[in-house]
Order: structure tokens, then C-alpha cells, then sequence
């Protein structure tokens, strides 16, 4: 999977450099947010503006992080969603989980 | 003048061919001619469906005998409505008695028979051959 991992302070931001996450891909964002979990980095933004199509597999691992972070007392932000992309969301239901922002900056300062 | 056509797929059943199976579903969205909704939508839902009704056939193929399985996929245009039919050699399903993933949704699984039902206006699965098949409709306006 092509991801950027960049430190901001308290937080870590990922970008997802893929045209899609899912049950392809999605285990691999999952191992991913894991191994920065074990670091101690417990807050997150993934940031999807590259990803055009997302299925329940890619949500599933959204979820997956965004519990893990909540267990250690963190946080997982999602940032840049496409409008079909942020419609699974909505259908879903899970934009009702989530903290979404426009853009990862808007989600870095809401930290 | 009749847009009726049909495709047949075979491809191993993998993950990594998600993607290319996803892209043809797009491409026969923007292909049927009479179409009055919002074809980007159309597109990504065909793509979604099919992603989700073929991941749904690899994981629940049968256990790694070594033996390399496939996945055949037919799609047709019949009448303006789209059919979709994933065939496998896995359990099935009763999408009736699937249940609506939790409000909460803090799940990780059990949320792709959903969105194929949220989609498609008719989800069936029977058996066929030794194996299964998830027979999929959508009616075009």
C-alpha cells in the first residue's frame, strides 16, 4: 500500500496514496495503524483525498483503528473524503463515528 | 432500438483482481445509453457492488487446499436493468436474514451484503452446481 506517515507533534497523519481501499488493501492499512499503536502513537488522521472508492473491507479497517485509538485514550480523525466516498459513510452510518474534516490541516488543529 | 448485452467473467479468486473487475462495472455503467440518474453514482455503485459480492465469494471460498478457484461474474443488460450473478463454490447466504449493521457501528465486519441491499433493488442466492449463486438486480429509470 502507498502511504505517507508524517509526525505532527502528538499526532501522526497518514495519507492513503491509493485510488481505493478495500479488501485488497485494507489489511494492510490495518497492520499499518497497528504498528504506530504499539509505538505509543495513539492519535491519527487518515487522510483519503487520493482514495476515489472505498468498500465495507476499507471501512472495516477505519473502524478497526479508530477503536484502537479510542482503547488507548486516542483519537482516529478522517480527513479529504471524495463525495462518493464520504456517501459510504453516510450509508453506513459511520459519519455518525467519525470526526471528518475537510482537509488534514482543519483535522490537525481540532486535536 | 434494444442496448441488450451480456459479459462473462472468469477470474481466480483473489483480492487483487478486485479492482479490475470494479473498473469493467464502471465502464458498463457508462455505457448503457438510457439512463436518466446520475451516472457517477451508477458507476460507483456497480463498482461497489461487485467488489463486495466478489469478496464475499473469495472469503468465503473453500479452505486453502492448494486448489486455485474461480470466480465467474455475469453481467447483463436485460430490459434497461442491470443483473448482476457472482458464482461461487462457497456456503451462500440468506440475505433475508442478515441483519442492519449496528447504528453504533463500531463493527469492523458484516457490512457488505448490506450495501449490496442498500444498492440493488432484488438480492437472492441459490444453490447452483455445487457451489452458489448471489443473483443481483437493479432497475435503470
Amino acid at each position: 500500500m502507498n502511504t505517507q506517515i508524517e509526525d505532527k507533534g502528538a499526532v501522526v497523519l497518514i495519507e492513503v496514496h491509493e485510488d481505493r481501499l478495500d479488501a485488497h488493501n485494507s489489511g494492510e492499512l490495518k497492520t499499518l495503524m497497528l504498528g504506530l499503536f504499539d509505538e505509543g502513537k495513539n492519535n491519527m488522521i487518515i487522510d483519503l483525498k487520493d482514495v476515489r472508492f472505498v468498500d465495507s473491507s476499507g471501512l472495516g479497517s477505519l473502524v478497526s483503528g479508530f477503536k484502537n485509538a479510542s482503547a488507548r485514550n486516542g483519537n482516529l480523525k478522517l480527513s479529504g473524503l471524495q463525495p462518493q466516498v464520504r456517501s459510504m459513510f453516510e450509508l453506513t452510518r459511520l459519519h455518525r463515528v467519525f470526526e471528518i474534516f475537510p482537509d488534514a490541516e482543519e483535522a490537525l488543529t481540532s486535536f | 432500438m434494444s442496448d441488450n448485452f451480456e459479459i462473462d467473467i472468469k477470474v481466480p479468486n483473489q483480492t487483487r483482481y478486485l479492482s479490475l473487475i470494479g473498473k469493467i462495472g464502471e465502464d458498463i455503467a457508462n455505457t448503457i445509453r438510457r439512463y436518466c440518474g446520475d451516472r457517477l453514482d451508477l458507476a460507483y455503485q456497480v463498482n461497489l457492488v461487485l467488489t463486495e459480492a466478489m469478496s464475499n465469494a473469495i472469503q468465503h471460498a473453500p479452505g486453502a487446499s492448494g486448489e486455485e478457484h474461480q470466480i465467474h461474474i455475469n453481467i447483463a443488460i436485460i430490459n434497461d436493468n442491470l443483473h448482476i450473478k457472482v458464482y461461487d463454490r462457497g456456503q451462500g447466504f440468506d440475505p433475508s436474514a442478515l441483519p442492519e449493521p449496528d447504528a453504533k457501528g463500531l463493527e469492523e465486519g458484516g457490512r457488505g451484503i448490506f450495501i449490496i441491499q442498500s444498492i440493488m433493488d432484488s438480492v437472492t442466492c441459490h444453490k447452483d452446481n455445487g457451489g452458489h449463486v448471489i443473483e443481483m438486480i437493479k432497475y435503470l429509470p
